[in-house]
């Protein structure tokens, strides 16, 4: 359960797709200009990501990976398709980007007008295969932990789009260097906005790393104590003998 | 017939300063900032678009007459995968730890929107020579801005170009280092990557005025 709930604030903020690895930065520069439309990308992204990580984790561990194929029988278990990685995982994602646009085409008309070019164009947005490669680079261990790492990185990318469409909205009203105005200043307000989350970075202490090494010193420190009690019950029982001998 | 008439030397010659795909057609930012903390990353990336785009634009525009338009984009993305994974596997073969550095974004090059954009609007309707330098001139036009950034972070970050102490060694305190100057350690991090364009950009639009923006 603790890891669930420090996967899904690490990859919210800490790992932000937008602040911290610069995932998604076309759309999130193209679509940003008003927030409702920022909203509308913003949330088909968080869903094409829930769903297409967990995919992407059962193809990684019952097809691709080292030995994944073992299940077929003895004779598979040593294939590595690692190499057809991109492949397959772009093939999923476009087949469930399509998928969303049909179903929302027939469920709710409103939005896939309002969405227009933008949703087929999920599917060549970095933040999707963005996810899945990283999925397969940090090694998410369940298909439950996957699942969550889909939906919060998704939810990260929410919250930098529409902070930044909530910014350009009101940057109309200030006097910015001419040369500057539009993209110029967006680009650097992101800047701004990533020095601001590299602070989260201190919410979990810096990952892996620490806490690693506290248990090793506590380890030894451990087997010092037994060495040095150990010694303390030699020194006694040796005391012991030399009484027993006078 | 000269090989580059005037109208395909302009193919080249535009994208790489009025029609740049990074700066003016905001297309392919996520690569472009992420790897660019060294020179020889962003100089290794830049190649491995152009060889991706170079040769994907002649495969579509090939393929031109025979894609279905409906499922146009998923052809396109599967051309595009496959060039990518011979990238990748010839990065692993010869420079492992390089291919280590580019991480996950070797495989983001398939979602470069540079990439699609120039099948989309290029190489589906144009023939092939031209496309072909169509891809070469927008890879080139990403690559300048890549090596620009990766210029600045690396030389003002730690102090070295592709490997080499060119300000001085900063422990023993020779060259820069002597009269005080110090690392700027925050160019390496992310930040300033983004700021590093947008200060490209402001450069830019003040030298051409005609690309400054409204509002």
């Amino acid at each position: 359960m603790l890891e669930h709930v420090e996967l899904f604030f690490k990859s919210i903020f800490i790992d932000n797709m937008v602040f911290a690895t610069f995932l998604g930065m076309c759309s999130y520069l193209a679509v940003s200009k008003r927030v409702a439309t920022a909203v509308g990308l913003g949330a088909a992204v968080i869903f094409v990501l829930a769903v297409t990580v967990p995919l992407n984790w059962l193809l990684d561990q019952y097809i691709l990976r080292d030995g994944a194929l073992a299940w077929l029988g003895p004779e598979y278990a040593d294939y590595n398709l690692g190499f057809l990685s991109f492949i397959l995982f772009i093939a999923t994602i476009a087949t469930m980007v399509q998928l969303v646009e049909i179903v929302v085409e027939k469920f709710s008309p409103a939005l896939y007008n309002s969405l227009g070019i933008f949703l087929p164009l999920i599917a060549v947005n970095c933040a999707i295969l963005g996810g899945s490669l990283f999925m397969q680079s940090r090694d998410i261990q369940t298909l439950g932990l996957a699942f969550n790492y889909g939906l919060s990185s998704g939810i990260g990318w929410f919250l930098a789009i529409l902070a930044i469409a909530a910014i350009r909205e009101k940057i109309r009203y200030s006097n910015v260097p001419a040369p500057l105005r539009g993209l110029g200043i967006t680009f650097i307000i992101t800047g701004l906005m990533a020095i601001g989350f590299m602070s989260f970075g201190g919410m979990l202490t810096g990952g892996d790393e620490v806490p690693a090494e506290e248990v090793k010193t506590t380890v030894q420190k451990e087997n010092v104590d037994k060495i040095s009690e150990e010694a303390k019950d030699n020194t006694v029982s040796f005391n012991n003998a030399i009484k027993n001998n006078n | 017939m000269a090989l580059l008439s005037k109208k395909d030397t302009n193919l080249i010659l535009d994208p790489l300063a009025d029609n740049n795909p990074i700066t003016i057609q905001v297309l392919g930012i996520c690569s472009a900032l992420a790897i660019t903390a060294e020179l020889k990353a962003s100089i290794v990336m830049a190649i491995s678009v152009l060889f991706v785009m170079g040769m994907g634009n002649v495969v579509i525009s090939l393929m031109r007459n025979i894609i279905p338009s409906k499922i146009r984009i998923i052809v396109q993305l599967i051309v595009v995968a496959a060039l990518v994974i011979m990238v990748d596997q010839v990065l692993k073969a010869f420079a492992y730890e390089l291919s280590k550095t580019l991480s996950v974004f070797v495989g983001l090059i398939i979602t470069n929107c540079i990439i699609m954009g120039r099948f989309e609007a290029f190489a589906l309707a144009n023939g092939t020579w031209r496309s072909f330098l169509d891809g070469i001139g927008n890879a080139a036009g990403y690559g300048v801005i890549l090596i620009i950034i990766g210029f600045f972070r690396e030389l003002l970050g730690s102090g070295t170009l592709l490997g080499y102490k060119v300000l001085g060694d900063p422990i023993t305190k020779t060259g820069l280092y002597a009269i005080g100057y110090e690392n700027n350690g925050f160019m390496l991090l992310s930040p300033m990557a983004l700021i590093v364009v947008g200060l490209i950009i402001w450069v830019q639009r003040s030298r051409n005025k005609a690309l400054i923006e409204e509002n």
